[in-house]
């Protein structure tokens, strides 16, 4: 973090909006750096002495009855047309321009990385979900085989990426075949390890919502589940297994990706 | 569902259920946009009918920011006929005047400097409602009804990245004036 981007930054820290490691990040710059600090401080006097106003108001009582009343009666109206909630009606305001275009962009490519997003929790279920279907008797595998030489082929045509397929058989991660799933719509490729007798499904799609630099972890319903990118695609792994199980399983799929020599 | 008159009116019970406990959320707002309250009463209301007319299409699960962005296209569709229709009256020149100037005008000459002190929430209701229309729409909607970046976001219509910014700038411009307000070198 830099101390360009720390206004946005110090925001959403104060707002609760970042996820873990990078709040860590921030309070940690925080601590280095007294202009930060103080804006800091700044930032959170303004909200707190906005909170304390008191700005809510309570609507009237007359207001809630002339609503009670007025229901029944919209309720008897005919069906309008169902187009009314589009979220996008960004033009009204004459399209978003605030002071600093900079800040803006800026802020636009850090919400990829920083925030975590609804539509990455809901890949993130839905990951889960496949998860727990692959685990159903006879829906682990399509293509069953500890070759990697077999299974990578067997992706072509199928899904639009070509999954990496690595044998970690050594590392004691065993390959056991691949699947094809489908997230968020889209169809996605799975590739099946097994880990002592816990099943690990590695997800490989193009984009599965936002791009992560970082990996974080995370449990959903009892599963751990890990999200990163590399070499151009998203990869969700999903387990049983203790986290630093998954944890080193998701270090050597990078340390394979990578080029030998290259760090 | 299909023309039964008991179930209607099961449906308007549940959309009452669901909805009329937001209302202090969406009258707050619409004081905030609208800026007085008899315009804020009738834009809550209409949500109300809109909102239960579109009910059928509602997928929650969140009601509140669902509520919040009806009331904002209605407060919208107001302003939009205000200027469309009629000759522009002060209040309307006022609100057209601060919704097209997103820029941020440092308002350092700021009249109640001397009741400060006495009743700060006062002032900060003030200084709230005289940000211009983006940005104190992204703060009441984070301070007052507590909304997530990305249901604010949803609200608004826009990427979460300008809800960020938006804060941001809101809460600067707030610190400005209210430095201003007290008199105090920042």
């Amino acid at each position: 973090m830099n101390c360009e981007d720390s206004e946005i930054l110090l925001n959403a820290l104060i707002d609760g909006e970042l996820d873990a490691g990078h709040a860590r990040d921030v309070e940690e710059h925080v601590t280095a750096c007294s202009a930060c600090a103080k804006k800091l401080t700044e930032f959170r006097e303004v909200h707190d002495a906005v909170s304390a106003a008191g700005l809510k108001m309570a609507a009237p009582a007359h207001l809630r009855s002339r609503i009670e009343k007025a229901l029944p009666l919209a309720s008897a109206g005919v069906i309008a047309p169902r187009k009314f909630f589009q979220p996008s009606r960004r033009t009204f305001f004459g399209g978003f321009a605030v002071g600093t275009a900079l800040s803006a962009a800026l802020a636009a490519s850090l919400v990829l990385t920083v925030v975590r997003t609804d539509q990455e929790q809901t890949i993130a279920n839905e990951v889960v979900s496949a998860h727990i279907r692959s685990l159903q008797a006879g829906h682990l595998m399509d293509v069953e085989t500890s070759d990697q030489h077999t299974v990578k082929p067997w992706f072509n045509g199928r899904v639009d990426v070509s999954p990496p397929v690595i044998d970690l058989t050594a590392q004691g991660f065993r390959l056991l075949g691949g699947r094809l799933d489908y997230i968020d719509g889209e169809p996605v490729a799975s590739v099946v390890y097994q880990r002592r007798k816990h099943i690990i499904n590695l997800f490989v799609a193009q984009r599965l919502g936002a791009s992560h630099a970082s990996t974080r972890i995370e449990a959903i319903q009892g599963y751990n589940v890990r999200h990163w990118s590399e070499v151009g695609l998203d990869f969700w792994a999903v387990s049983d297994v203790a986290p630093d199980e998954l944890d080193e399983f998701d270090r050597k799929i990078a340390a394979a990706l990578r080029p030998a020599g290259s760090s | 569902m299909t023309g039964e008159g008991n179930g209607e009116h099961d449906r308007a019970r549940r959309f009452r259920d669901a909805a009329l406990p937001y209302l202090d959320d969406v009258y707050s707002l619409a004081r905030y946009l609208m800026r007085n309250p008899a315009d804020a009463e009738d834009a809550a209301q209409e949500c109300y009918v809109r909102a239960l007319r579109h009910f059928d299409s509602y997928r929650g699960p969140a009601m509140k920011p669902w509520l919040l962005t009806i009331l904002r296209n209605v407060c919208n569709a107001e302003f939009a006929r205000r200027r469309k229709q009629e000759t522009p009256t002060d209040l309307s020149e006022h609100e057209t005047a601060a919704e097209e100037l997103p820029i941020w005008q440092e308002p350092t000459s700021s009249p109640e400097t001397t009741m400060v002190r006495r009743q700060e929430g006062d002032t900060i209701r003030r200084l709230v409602a005289a940000l211009p229309q983006p940005f104190r729409e992204a703060i009441v909607l984070r301070e007052i009804n507590d909304l997530s970046y990305h249901e604010i976001a949803e609200v608004a219509g826009v990427p979460v990245g300008t809800v960020m910014s938006r804060l941001a700038r809101a809460r600067s411009m707030l610190r400005a004036a209210w430095n201003g307000a007290e008199g105090a070198m920042p």
